[in-house]
């Protein structure tokens, strides 16, 4: 599904370079569900950037879904995105003069598929996250909870095989969390890749693999079997603090 | 298409206020080129059509006190044209097509005009039947005065319409009726209506008109003339003949060729020519102004547009995220402005005829009460109208292009980071 080798990037910040992906090796299976960790500053909005296609690498290859993705026109990697990618934000990012159903079915727009049909989709969507009654509220009447899942709605309308959450609890409190995470996990059980940043260890801690990110580079990739560790690790971080 | 279009209207309607001051610009711009337009053309129309019928080719002439010593006459003689000078034009200069004397009843001041206890103060002329071929007038009663007129020196006369609004009452019949004008008795043959509000010696509506012949005898004008009326042939310009008169004129009443106040003139030619200029000038500047008024609007236009195309980065951001393609971006972006613009554009050609309707009316109807309008018909055609439309739809895309490539240029991921 995704092939990462060797990536390197780098911003430009006046003078200065900031050299922020030092050399990424990285396989992602289909159906995985992945969560990237490290401390701010370690490049993990970075790659799951380059992943989405919102950015482009300087230096590697990188495979999705069996195409290399290099120098694509952005007419491209927008069809791309909208073919393969389900975005899931922190902030959100819904469009405030929109509707919950009309930015569910945004996605579709783009498709060109119509007005009618796009809006029935939409509501089936919503219907399964259990928003169905919030359908012609506006995004600045709703709870980040609810504002997250119409997000995560409007991610999987377009049916992509690969679902990219950027901190997608970050703004949000632990039960409202943990619904989210739920809601990531029965995707991931329908067969759709997974992959989320995050820095809080027990979010973390309900995916499948965890990979560290440290100064650009990959710390450790905790699998599945060593989850239970990584719990205990976590648990013993808490007490010592 | 009605796809996109329901998209641009939510976009649109959901930014009510931005939308409304980005259309305002625009609905002013057209707004002031039609109404300018209008005001111009109308300008244009009034005053043409207030000299439009008199012939295009034609002088008057009149005399003047000298000015300079000549073959021993001192200078600030009282002179006149006399009937010989007619004959004389008429025989020996080929370029004239018509002659027109006239006389001027100017010793008859005060209350001139009498028909039993009812008096009043005219202009009297006396004229020739030519004239009419110069000055067209219509004959709403009657008719004006012909060759057996001058011929028999007939005591018959025509008058203006406020004439017979002052000397009858309202239900008597003027025509066949006499008028006593300074002591003669004259029979009504005909009513006047003027069809330019060009007026010499007084306006036509006050004036009353006796055969040339008959004044000149009826009031011991000997056979002085005080006035006369020329058209050139057929093909020549009236200045060229008009000089060629008045040099023949003053010939043969011994006044210095290089006198040029003894014979007072005015060429309707030229003066065709300068109101042709000065509309030129006007309609010139009111494109300029217009013109600039609109780009002034189209450029506000690109303004907010990029202004709205930044507070939008992050939702732009989105879009891409979500799989809108740059074409897509780019589409909503320009229709959003062509809309704008086009509509705005509409209502301000829609009002602007409407106001220049309300105008002609109002003026329509001051007019019908006899106020002197020099403005006519304010007006702007389809063509010009149409084409202003089309101008603002061409810029209103060009309007929404740079702000839509701006806002594609920046990467997806940075339009996302964007805060409001």
């Amino acid at each position: 599904m995704i092939k990462l080798n060797n990536i390197h990037k780098s911003y430009v910040m006046g003078n200065s370079k900031l050299h922020v992906l030092k050399g990424i090796n990285l396989d992602i299976e289909q159906g995985e569900f992945v969560s990237i960790m490290g401390s701010s500053g370690s490049g993990k909005s970075t790659l799951l950037n380059i992943l989405g296609m919102l950015d482009n690498h300087d230096q590697g290859s990188y495979y999705l879904n069996n195409q290399q993705i290099k120098n694509m026109s952005e007419k491209k990697a927008a069809q791309l995105r909208n073919e393969l990618v389900g975005f899931v934000f922190q902030s959100f990012n819904l469009i405030s003069f929109k509707n919950a159903m009309e930015n569910v079915a945004l996605p579709l727009y783009y498709k060109g598929v119509k007005r009618k049909k796009r809006n029935i989709i939409a509501m089936e969507y919503l219907d399964k996250l259990g928003l169905k009654d919030w359908a012609e509220h506006m995004p600045n009447e709703m709870s980040g909870g609810q504002k997250q899942r119409i997000a995560i709605a409007r991610a999987l309308i377009s049916k992509p095989k690969l679902i990219l959450a950027d901190e997608p609890t970050g703004a949000l409190d632990t039960t409202t969390s943990y619904e989210v995470m739920e809601i990531l996990k029965e995707i991931n059980n329908d067969g759709i890749t997974v992959i989320l940043v995050t820095h809080e260890h027990d979010i973390a801690s309900m995916t499948k693999k965890i990979i560290r990110l440290k100064d650009g580079q990959i710390h450790e990739i905790i699998r599945n079997g060593d989850l239970t560790n990584f719990r205990e690790a976590y648990t013993k971080e808490l007490e010592t603090i | 298409m009605i796809e996109r279009f329901n998209e641009i209207l939510s976009a649109l309607k959901k930014n009510k206020l931005r939308s409304f001051l980005t259309a305002f610009g625009v609905f002013w711009g057209i707004f002031m080129l039609i109404i300018m337009a209008g005001a111009g053309k109308g300008l244009e129309t009034g005053i043409t059509d207030g000299v439009g019928k008199i012939a295009v080719n034609s002088f008057f002439m009149w005399t003047q006190r000298t000015s300079k010593p000549y073959e021993g006459f001192r200078r600030g003689r009282n002179w006149d044209f006399n009937n010989e000078d007619i004959e004389y034009i008429r025989n020996h200069i080929p370029e004239v097509k018509t002659v027109a004397p006239r006389l001027f009843g100017s010793w008859l001041s005060g209350n001139n005009t009498i028909r039993g206890d009812r008096s009043g103060s005219f202009n009297i002329k006396g004229d020739y039947p030519e004239w009419a071929n110069i000055d067209p007038a219509e004959f709403p009663k009657g008719r004006w005065l012909n060759e057996i007129d001058i011929k028999q020196r007939r005591k018959v006369c025509v008058v203006g319409e406020k004439v017979v609004d002052e000397m009858f009452s309202k239900d008597e019949e003027p025509l066949g009726e006499y008028l006593k004008i300074g002591g003669v008795f004259y029979q009504i043959v005909g009513v006047i209506h003027p069809v330019s509000n060009m007026n010499m010696n007084g306006k036509t509506d006050e004036s009353i008109f006796l055969p040339f012949t008959t004044m000149q005898i009826a009031y011991n004008y000997g056979n002085d003339v005080h006035m006369m009326g020329i058209t050139a042939a057929e093909g020549l310009s009236a200045s060229a003949v008009e000089e060629k008169v008045i040099s023949a004129i003053k010939k043969r009443h011994k006044i210095a060729p290089d006198d040029v106040q003894a014979v007072g003139h005015i060429n309707i030619e030229k003066q065709f020519k300068q109101f042709a200029t000065l509309f030129g000038g006007i309609s010139i500047l009111t494109w300029i102004v217009g013109i600039g008024t609109l780009l002034a609007g189209v450029i506000g236009v690109s303004n907010i547009m990029l202004v709205i195309v930044k507070e939008r980065t992050q939702e732009i951001g989105i879009m891409r995220a979500i799989g809108a393609t740059p074409r897509v971006i780019i589409a909503q972006i320009i229709s959003e402005s062509v809309f704008l613009t086009t509509i705005a554009g509409y209502f301000g050609l829609f009002f602007g005829i409407f106001l220049l309707e309300l105008a002609n009316k109002g003026l329509e109807s001051a007019a019908e009460n006899g106020a002197d309008i020099f403005i006519k018909n304010p007006e702007i055609n389809l063509t010009v109208a149409v084409s202003c439309l089309l101008i603002l739809i061409i810029s209103g895309a060009f309007a929404g292009y740079i702000p839509a490539r701006r806002a594609i240029q920046i990467k997806p991921i940075d339009a996302l980071r964007t805060e409001n």
